[in-house]
């Protein structure tokens, strides 16, 4: 890669626009469906969050790769700079990129990353016009199109496949406390490992487990909770996972759901979930406390919403969003379900959120 | 949920600008008044400085121009009985104010609430000892320092912690009295200055070299919390942040780093207990994730409003609200209307704001940066990359440069030295350094700047270097003028390097112009919404960029816009008047019908904030761009009369690229401009002027002074507020003089004049429509010509002039006025002496002191002048400035304090950084309350002085003694001792400091604090009479003791300080005198 001599690119969407750019990462054709993010920093951690399968991501923030990326350090099978084992966008579209990166803790450029995890990327994109173009007409699908290639197979639209059958764990992973104490079941929808970092640091016992493997029966045994982590797509094509939840409702064991895992326990409750025009894909999403004057401002990557007007008498909204009005978490009046669209784990942000998994854990 | 007791609030303005404390708290103030307005609250602000906009009709209720001042305040307070108060809007002025009116009890006394953050937790952010406590109470670890109140403990710390420290005086805004210290003679020499400024001095570790990094936190006081915008400072740690490049949001920090410091901000400002807004500081390691707590700012301040300006989250606006006890969630989003105050900006661009200095302007001074502030003012640049950003705003500081490359070459005898110990170019020396091959890694090594930020500028040589290797625009390869072009390379660049400077400057722009153009290579226009795209937003707020391919507004095409260009950075000679000008003018267009459209990229000022104007383009006042503009916008016209030297510059160049200008015509404005046009054509219409005459051989020089005399006044042509302009006294002088000003003048010859001594200077402020006057304000200089017009004080009406006078000064302006045709503002300059009358300058535009007279007289000028430029036909007030039974001072403010080394003597070069305009019933009184908001204080006892030839002695005699019969003690240096002993003034004497004596030394007496009043005249220009001149003035500016070089002036304060005691002064509002 150098400044002079870009090799010519190109983003081309579903309604016929072309963005013109150049080529960087993977010199390859990609496919998916392009969605904007409107974080400023973290494409580290963006890349690799399993909510982005099969899209390609537009960062609105025009510079990237300025830090480059951190080494891929695990520990007990944990991520420490990334959300997850691999990258899973499809494609970068970016405004500016820095050739050079600088900081203490990269050991190589973003584009030397993206070249190794085969992933295309186009920089000099007029992010902004792309931004606007896929908010009115909601998410579309879309190619990068480095100059000389001609791709010619169908765009495969992520949203007609379980998403989250294709980034679940395949098998049950058990990440043992250092000292014994507390059982969670942590349903992988596309787990983010910072969740798992969190709930390591609170001494919790966890058992991930794939999103259709039945816990309540088979080899799992005793749990003292349940969690149900973020991850991709549309909440409909998980059946099998709502049926576990239902399972565990009857058991009154605490329940608590993020993001995905919100929308899951939603339609557990019987209650519906809608695809929002433009997703929420940022971390200064800004939601309120119900009946409260305590506001948070939190970090989302989701394009599905519960329909609160389909929310049983037994529940009742807990959050809600202060930009579009939709909800942002629910609970169970009575029972101890809860959970909530937003990261209350996520860095990006203060912990304001986290004293939700201490309501949590101290239910356990 | 807000409190509904409160009715009436008092608000602190900043008073007169000044290094540190500058235009924001204007647009701070401005944008708080307008909060309690829209809530019913009544207002009352006290703010001296008279050409703000907050001082304007409307804003506030009742505006008072009076000291900020415990004493001033309490009387106001006194009187108003407001129920609330506002702190954080003045800056440290009105938080020092607020503070002691507190201790005091005054707040109690009359049952005020403080509105916003508690004084305790401002006192808690102040003091640094009760700040450690608070930080270590949650575990923010913090710069370990000592708290020590001599210098002995000082030395004890410093050895303690180990060299190098850096020293800090408390409660002292903008790093006065700081620095760093090598070892321990460095340290006894600045501790001693810093204990002039502080009872209480810090002792710290320093951090040379790492990151600074900035968080603007806002909290309500239902405890929700947000951070609006994170900074990065270019420059690393030791270089203070109103000194340094400062780019937003922070470049080189990953995810972790950003979270982790925005953790610690909000944990901060929580614990402290911040309703409103505050600003944290942290240095940051470069290699690892340490991290220190440098200071809190617990109100409104430079950071704040440059983050309102950078992310378009109006601060001010927000602090306000919560301070009456909003929620964030109650408050819209301005930008959006449609989202709320509770969110955090995502921004799709970056900004790079960089400092201007006018160093050069100071005899003496130390042009090194550090850790106190000295710059006057800034700029704001934004663009899609850094490179985009950064070459932009190096064109709009203005100081010559075209942007990073392509400028004049700078002489740099040492570059490593000059890397390692950055002055006020250094980002040219950076530069400079490239271009002799020095690597990313050298730079960096010596300048401990980040590489990230380097590699970015090299990008920008890299490209100079390709584009050089075309001779004509046609062999520029499409995608390397694409990318120069995106990497913020203007056209004049391009045009140098590849045209080699061949051509006419002019001419090489064109050319690279239209060349681009026809390539279809043209900016785009974005918008600045708050929320990177996400929702769509109606937001007016916009800047150009290459490194786009879509317009983000339609244009209307109708012709029913004007667009006014601002005034650009402010720096000495053009600052907050003239955007009160350009406020007034755009308010003016609005109300007649039309959309006004504004172009200023100067974040300090009210003209910059979207709410202002139809659209504002917060973009460069360059030819190149304001084409750009106009093409787009197809307006109806241009004005460029209201925003200073900047606009008024481009007349020409604009008028012959088709651009329609409103008002006076370019080849007008040009007459006035070009000395020699401007020459004859004074003597066409029979009007004087003082002999003059462009030279360019000594011989010639010598000659012409040999038939007008000395003293001579000897510059450059073409300049503003006189750089590298000055007096002349004799042959010695002239060559002195003549060896530098031939260097810095090269291209231009040297204007030598005749200089008329004990001359009076006449400013002529008016508006013409089609060459008749229709308003004009006479004013005087109570000082004789010589001062510079920006640092005299200026009387209006006049009080002692001759009508013979004021009758001629009239004939003459409407002669000028006729012959070149004027509609709109124009500023005229005269000397008189008896009543022989001569033309100095004549400014075709907006000067000043517009705003002073307007206000004084209550009769907008520009209102008037924007009307007439319209195309209206305004009828002309019917008031004259006979009709007024009072007076105005208006007085400037010097920042000598924070520019070390440099002599606070007045001169034809301006050096004032803001000024101030007072009311009162007679002169005394203005001259008095306009003094006192300039920073001087009434004289205890001991005045020392030294008052210059003879002719000047005699003209300070009748005060002297006037002094003495007010019970003062006289400290007098020998000749002004011997003339008192034989005027029968009783006097001690002193010593100068060359001098040897068995009298005490005036130094000595000065840092023994034993002195409370300082007049120095200095009496010529001689080496000696200047070292031992000098060493008293600037002791007098180190010891912070008030000083006057000027006799005039110090006969004025003397005579009225003398008649008029403090508790006589009227406590009386503006509309008071004028309704």
């Amino acid at each position: 890669m150098q400044l002079l001599n870009r090799s010519l690119s190109s983003v081309q969407l579903d309604n016929g626009l072309e963005f013109q750019g150049y080529s960087f990462g993977y010199m390859a054709p990609a496919d998916g469906e392009v969605v904007f993010s409107t974080t400023m920093t973290g494409y580290p951690e963006a890349l690799t969050d399993p909510s982005y399968e099969g899209q390609i991501l537009c960062a609105t923030y025009p510079l990237i790769g300025n830090y480059g990326v951190p080494e891929a350090i695990t520990i007990g099978g944990i991520q420490q700079h990334f959300e997850s084992e691999r990258i899973h966008v499809r494609g970068l579209i970016i405004s500016d990129y820095s050739l050079k990166y600088s900081h203490w803790s990269a050991v190589k450029s973003l584009d030397q990353w993206l070249r190794e995890n085969r992933i295309p990327a186009i920089y000099g994109v007029d992010t902004r016009e792309l931004t606007k173009v896929i908010r009115d007409n909601g998410s579309m699908l879309g190619r990068i199109i480095p100059e000389g290639s001609s791709p010619e197979w169908d765009v495969e639209d992520p949203n007609t496949t379980s998403l989250v059958a294709k980034v679940s764990c395949k098998e049950v992973i058990t990440y043992p406390a250092p000292i014994r104490s507390k059982r969670v079941v942590l349903i992988d929808c596309g787990i983010r490992h910072s969740i798992l970092r969190y709930l390591i640091s609170k001494n919790i016992e966890v058992i991930r487990v794939p999103w259709d493997y039945n816990f309540n029966e088979g080899s799992v045994g005793r749990y003292d909770g349940l969690l149900i982590s973020s991850g991709p797509g549309n909440p409909e094509f998980c059946t099998a996972t709502i049926g576990h939840i239902r399972h565990t409702m009857t058991l009154g064991k605490p329940i608590f759901g993020i993001c995905m895992g919100h929308q899951l326990l939603a339609r557990a409750a019987g209650a519906e979930t809608f695809k929002l025009k433009y997703g929420h894909r940022s971390n200064n999403q800004p939601v309120q406390a119900t009946d409260s004057k305590r506001c948070y401002i939190t970090t989302q990557n989701h394009g599905y919403a519960v329909d609160t007007t389909t929310l049983g008498k037994d529940w009742e909204p807990i959050f809600t969003n202060l930009n579009d009005g939709t909800n942002e978490g629910i609970r169970h009046k009575s029972k101890k379900f809860f959970s909530t669209q937003f990261f209350p784990e996520m860095t990006g942000n203060p912990k304001d959120t986290s004293y939700l998994f201490d309501i949590f854990l101290t239910a356990l | 949920m807000i409190d509904t007791s409160i009715k009436k609030v008092l608000l602190l303005g900043s008073g007169a600008l000044k290094i540190g404390e500058a235009g924001e708290f204007d647009y701070s103030g401005s944008q708080a008044l307008k909060s309690m307005k829209e809530e019913g609250i009544h207002t009352v602000l006290i703010n001296p400085n008279i050409a703000t906009v907050q001082t304007s009709e409307g804003v506030a209720d009742k505006i008072y121009f009076l000291p900020v001042t415990p004493y001033f305040v309490e009387k106001v307070i006194e009187k108003e009985r407001p129920q609330g108060i506002l702190l954080a809007f003045g800056g440290q002025t009105a938080l020092n104010c607020g503070v002691k009116l507190y201790q005091t009890g005054v707040f109690e006394k009359y049952g005020i609430k403080v509105l916003g953050t508690p004084v305790q937790a401002i006192i808690d952010t102040e003091d640094r000892n009760l700040f450690n406590k608070k930080m270590e109470e949650i575990g923010v670890k913090i710069i370990k320092s000592h708290a020590v109140d001599n210098i002995e403990d000082a030395r004890k710390a410093a050895s303690e912690l180990g060299y190098p420290v850096i020293l800090r005086a408390a409660y002292a805004l903008g790093g006065l009295g700081s620095g760093f210290c090598d070892n321990e003679e460095e340290l006894n020499l600045l501790a001693e200055k810093s204990f002039s400024y502080s009872p209480q001095v810090l002792v710290e570790k320093s951090l040379k070299g790492w990151k600074e990094i900035e968080y603007e936190v806002v909290r309500d006081k239902y405890d929700n919390c947000i951070t609006v915008a994170n900074m990065e400072n270019f420059d690393p740690l030791g270089i203070h942040t109103g000194e340094s490049i400062v780019v937003a949001p922070c470049q080189t920090l990953d995810n972790h780093d950003i979270s982790m410091l925005k953790e610690l901000a909000i944990k901060i400002a929580r614990h402290v207990g911040i309703i409103g807004e505050c600003n944290v500081q942290f240095a940051y390691d470069t290699l690892s994730d340490d991290y220190r707590v440098i200071e809190i700012n617990a109100r409104l301040s430079r950071s704040s409003a440059l983050a309102s300006k950078a992310t378009g989250y109006p601060l001010a606006t927000v602090a306000a609200k919560l301070a009456l006890g909003y929620g964030l969630f109650e408050l819209k989003n301005s930008v959006t209307h449609t989202t709320l105050a509770f969110f955090e900006p995502a921004l799709d661009y970056v900004i790079c704001k960089i400092p201007r200095w006018d160093l050069s302007k100071f005899h003496g001074v130390s042009r090194e940066i550090g850790s106190s502030m000295k710059s006057v003012g800034e700029v704001m640049a934004i663009g899609r990359n850094f490179e985009e950003a950064m070459q932009k705003g190096l064109r709009m500081i203005g100081q010559g440069a075209h942007g990073f490359v392509a400028n004049k070459e700078i002489v740099v005898p040492d570059i490593n030295k000059a890397l390692r110990e950055p002055t006020d170019n250094r980002i040219f020396v950076i530069s400079k350094a490239f271009q002799k091959g020095y690597t990313v890694d050298e730079v960096c090594d010596l300048t401990k700047i980040d590489k990230w930020f380097l590699e970015k500028l090299y990008n920008i040589v890299l490209v100079s270097k390709e584009l050089e290797k075309a001779d004509k625009p046609q062999e520029l390869d499409v995608e390397l003028l694409k990318l120069a072009k995106q990497l913020g390379f203007s056209d004049f660049q391009i045009g140098r390097f590849v045209f080699k400077d061949k051509l006419e400057t002019e001419e090489q722009v064109i050319r690279i112009r239209k060349y681009r153009k026809s390539l279809g290579i043209v900016p785009y226009v974005k918008q600045i919404d708050t929320l990177a795209g996400e929702f769509p937003a109606q937001s007016n707020y916009l800047y150009l960029t290459y490194n786009g391919q879509e317009h983000d507004i339609e244009y209307e095409k109708d012709r029913r816009s004007v667009i006014v260009l601002g005034s650009g950075a402010y720096r000495i000679g053009s600052s907050v008047e003239f955007d009160w000008c350009s406020v007034n003018a755009l308010q003016t267009i609005r109300k007649s019908g039309w959309r006004g459209i504004m172009i200023n990229y100067n974040p300090e000022t009210v003209s910059t904030d979207y709410d202002i104007c139809d659209r504002l383009y917060f973009d460069e006042l360059t030819f190149e761009r304001v084409m750009d503009i106009y093409e787009l916008e197809e307006p109806h016209g241009i004005i460029l009369s209201v925003g200073g030297q900047i606009p008024n510059n481009l007349a020409l160049r604009l008028d012959e690229n088709g651009v329609n200008i409103l008002g006076t015509a370019a080849s007008s404005i040009d007459r006035a401009e070009d000395r020699h046009k401007f020459s004859s054509m004074l003597d066409s219409i029979g009007v004087d002027q003082p002999k003059w005459q462009e030279l360019t051989t000594l011989e010639d020089i010598n000659q012409f002074v040999e038939s007008v005399g000395f003293p001579v006044l000897v510059r450059p042509s073409y300049v503003l507020s006189g750089a590298a302009m000055n007096v002349c006294s004799n042959e010695g002088e002239l060559e002195r003089f003549l060896s530098l000003a031939a260097n810095v003048s090269k291209k231009h010859p040297v204007v030598v004049s005749e200089f008329i001594e004990h001359a009076k200077e006449i400013e002529f402020d008016a508006v013409a429509n089609r060459g008749e006057v229709i308003a004009y304000a006479i004013s005087e200089h109570i000082e004789f010509a010589g001062v510079h017009s920006g640092d005299a004080t200026i009387q209006f009406p006049p009080q002692k002039l001759y009508v013979e006078t004021a009758r001629r000064i009239k004939k003459i302006a409407r002669k000028i006025a006729n012959e070149l045709n004027i509609s709109g503002p124009f500023n005229i300059q005269f000397l008189a002496k008896e009543n022989d009358i001569k033309v100095i300058e004549c400014n075709l535009r907006a000067s000043r002191s517009f705003p002073f007279v307007s206000k004084v007289l209550k009769i907008n000028f520009i209102e008037l002048a924007t009307r007439v430029m319209m195309g209206e036909n305004p009828v002309p007030p019917s008031k004259s400035a006979f009709d007024l039974d009072y007076v105005g001072i208006k007085a400037s403010q010097f920042s000598f304090s924070r520019l070390q080394k440099a002599d606070p003597v007045l001169g034809v070069d301006m050096a004032s950084t803001g000024e101030v305009g007072c009311i009162g019933d007679d002169t005394n009184e203005a001259i008095l309350k306009s003094m006192l908001s300039v920073g001087y204080t009434i004289p205890k006892k001991n005045i020392l002085l030294s008052t210059g030839d003879a002719r000047q002695k005699a003209e300070m005699l009748n005060a002297s003694r006037l002094l003495v019969q007010h019970g003062y003690k006289l400290f007098a240096t020998d000749g002004t001792y011997k003339f008192f002993i034989e005027n029968n003034v009783p006097a001690t004497r002193v010593l100068w400091p060359s001098e040897d004596g068995e009298e005490r030394s005036a130094l000595e007496m000065i840092q023994n604090k034993e002195i409370d009043f300082v007049v120095n005249i200095p009496k010529n220009l001689t080496e000696s009479e200047l070292s031992n001149g000098y060493k008293i003035r600037r002791a007098a500016v180190d010891f912070n003791i008030p000083l006057i070089t000027n006799t005039r002036l110090a006969t004025a304060f003397i005579i009225s300080f003398c008649n008029l005691p403090i508790d006589e002064i009227q406590i009386k509002s503006w509309d008071e005198y004028t309704s």
